[in-house]
């Protein structure tokens, strides 16, 4: 079976419209999530940590810069497929 | 000698039963190995149970404690899990293989002598290379050569030090060693070549993601983890482990996050969370050492889920490169699924495994107050869920649809991965139980406010920063390609230097027989212009000569008579 046939069933997540309203809840929802930091008490020991939504900005940030520079490391570390076999 | 022995010789043993049965017959059998080494194991008392004297020597091949049998469990569980996904399989090879390896690891984790050990140690490495090799095709076949000469060398290391160390202080105990003696320098180098610690790593995502499917996901499970355990024996609160592990839990996921088999992944994630555990065995403390221990455990179930889950996309779609799949949870649905819950479970979700085991290193890092491992160790978190969690999944069963179809992974294969999943669940769920398991009591209570929500920010703001780039295009494509890593240092400027010694071995060789040439050639022709066809000696002189040269000497020789 092959994804052009016509008879397959179509999923919920074939629609991009569905997929978008899915991005919007989860763009809502992470936006509660660091709302809701004012109401939570802190108990850590580094003062870092009772700054308002650290553990978010900071996953924010954090997966903002591994990506940004594992994309650099791309033009000093990849080669092609059969590099070692050469 | 007491009459004891390891569990692990249940498995070792019976493993060579299995090539004589066929069938139904051998799938019964296979599955009752573990199941029998269990119910053994829980007749043990603790203590040092298999004490044995050779030739003075006293040797000591059980030796059960909460640590090594914590150990023992999950790695007999491992067995068990794994037996039933490969109960499809028909090579006996690795079913084979299979047992004698885990038979070693569990073997190797009751060593209570460094004697043990080694022998134990040995059997890991070249039982699992079957493992690699059983893919049969060229490829596998030199990264599985590669594997076992850097785990043969890893042995070779170890059996160095422990000879040192016997020198030294007249026991072969494995017991708490010190880095400052050569003989636990060598011994602490063998264990990091096994932990994977930086550079040293290269064999493991050269080695794994060349498994078959069953094959990689026992190397997953025991390998690494024996040199986790060795390292809590050994080197607990070391403080150099601080620094590695944290080096280990953050470079990895560079690699993760560019790298395309989707396999090798899990090897840099395997590889980045042995750092969280190196650094919870560098801390020291009771909690952290739980947390290292507790968190191996947990590893074991969740990355097996998920090189399970990519084992049965390999075993039906036949490629796990990111670039070419997509869109499989139409036809793998039950497997997505599982895929999920190991995703969850190793990027720490509240009610799931590393929720529970992976806190307690960083708790104990916060209370140790190290702001820049725990601050490090948060980054590896957050890149975790990134490259394991999210992009796992995601390029594997959603992203774009690649317009494979296939079956669903066949039902033992389901199996193996619902235990799995029901495991990572119960102990995110209920860690009580399991935290009772662990070598020290503890009071640590994971599920407070702060924690949850603290957690569940983190996560959720990583999967934001994931779908945010994945849609404005900024996110790397997937590309076939290798990315270069330490083994560069042996698979290409270690082959270069090598190919430029034999060549200049070889010029080298060249000049000296020319010299020799020379020589021979110049004595030849001396000798053959004296004593050849014209040389002066072996001329052929004319009798007449002969006789004239006669008559003149008879002439001289009468006059000098009459003088």
């Amino acid at each position: 079976m092959s994804a052009s046939d016509p008879r397959e069933k179509r999923y919920w997540l074939d629609d991009p419209a569905n997929v978008t309203r899915l991005v919007r809840v989860f763009y809502a929802v992470c936006a509660v999530l660091i709302a809701i930091d004012v109401f939570v008490p802190k108990h850590g020991p580094f003062a870092i940590e009772h700054w308002f939504g650290f553990y978010g900005f900071y996953g924010f940030i954090a997966c903002v810069a591994l990506v940004l520079i594992a994309k650099q490391l791309r033009k000093i570390l990849m080669r092609p497929e059969d590099y070692y076999d050469r | 000698m007491t009459g004891e022995f390891s569990p692990g010789l249940i498995l070792i043993l019976g493993a060579l039963l299995v090539p004589l049965l066929r069938g139904r017959l051998r799938a019964i059998y296979m599955l009752a190995l573990p199941v029998a080494a269990f119910a053994y194991l829980l007749t043990l008392p603790q203590g040092d149970l298999g004490i044995v004297n050779i030739g003075g020597l006293s040797l000591n091949t059980l030796r059960v404690d909460k640590l090594s049998l914590l150990f023992c469990y999950v790695f007999l569980i491992a067995t068990l899990i794994c037996v039933v996904y490969a109960l499809h399989l028909r090579d006996t090879v690795q079913h084979v293989a299979a047992l004698i390896y885990a038979g070693s690891a569990i073997g190797a984790i009751f060593a209570g002598d460094l004697a043990t050990l080694f022998i134990y140690w040995e059997g890991i490495a070249i039982a699992s290379v079957f493992l690699i090799w059983s893919s049969r095709t060229e490829e596998s076949y030199r990264a599985g050569m590669r594997y076992l000469i850097i785990q043969v060398g890893s042995g070779v290391l170890l059996l160095a030090g422990l000879l040192i160390h016997y020198r030294q202080t007249g026991s072969l105990a494995f017991g708490v060693l010190a880095l400052d003696a050569p003989g636990g320098l060598l011994i602490f180098l063998a264990f990091g070549i096994k932990a994977a610690f930086p550079i040293l790593h290269a064999w493991l995502p050269d080695a794994y993601p060349r498994g078959t499917p069953t094959g990689t996901v026992l190397l997953s499970a025991f390998t690494t983890k024996v040199a986790i355990y060795a390292l809590a024996r050994g080197f607990a609160g070391t403080d150099i482990l601080i620094p590695i592990g944290t080096v280990m839990a953050a470079f990895p996921i560079f690699y993760a996050v560019i790298e395309n088999d989707l396999r090798r992944v899990l090897a840099y994630s395997l590889n980045n969370q042995l750092g969280f555990m190196v650094v919870g065995i560098g801390l020291g403390t009771e909690l952290a050492l739980n947390g290292a221990v507790a968190h191996a455990f947990a590893d074991i179930l969740f990355k097996g889920l998920l090189f399970m889950s990519m084992g049965a996309v390999l075993f039906r779609v036949g490629t796990v490169k990111g670039s070419e799949l997509g869109g499989l949870y139409k036809s793998m649905p039950w497997t997505t699924g599982f895929c999920i819950v190991g995703a969850a479970s190793i990027s720490a979700f509240p009610l799931f495994s590393g929720f529970v085991t992976k806190s307690m290193i960083m708790t104990a890092a916060m209370e140790e107050g190290h702001f820049w491992v725990w601050i490090v160790l948060l980054f590896a978190s957050a890149g975790v869920f990134h490259h394991a969690g999210i992009k796992i999944p995601y390029f594997a069963f959603f992203a774009h649809d690649s317009g494979k179809r296939c079956q669903e992974a066949p039902l033992n294969m389901l199996v193996a991965m619902a235990i799995s999943a029901a495991l990572c669940i119960g102990i995110g769920c209920f860690p009580g139980l399991f935290y009772g398991l662990l070598p020290f009591e503890t009071a640590y209570r994971p599920y407070t406010l702060d924690h949850v929500v603290a957690q569940v920010q983190l996560l959720f703001l990583s999967a934001l920063a994931f779908t945010i780039l994945m849609r404005t295009g900024i996110y790397p494509p997937e590309l076939r390609s290798v990315n270069l890593d330490a083994e560069w240092l042996y698979r290409r400027l270690g082959r270069s230097l090598l190919e430029g010694a034999r060549a200049a071995g070889e010029a080298a060789w060249k000049l000296l027989t020319r010299g020799f040439g020379h020589g021979v050639s110049f004595a030849i022709a001396y000798v053959r212009r004296h004593h050849g066809p014209e040389g002066l000696l072996a001329r052929p002189w004319p009798i007449g000569t002969m006789a004239v040269w006669t008559t003149i000497m008879l002439a001289a020789y009468l006059v000098f008579f009459y003088l």
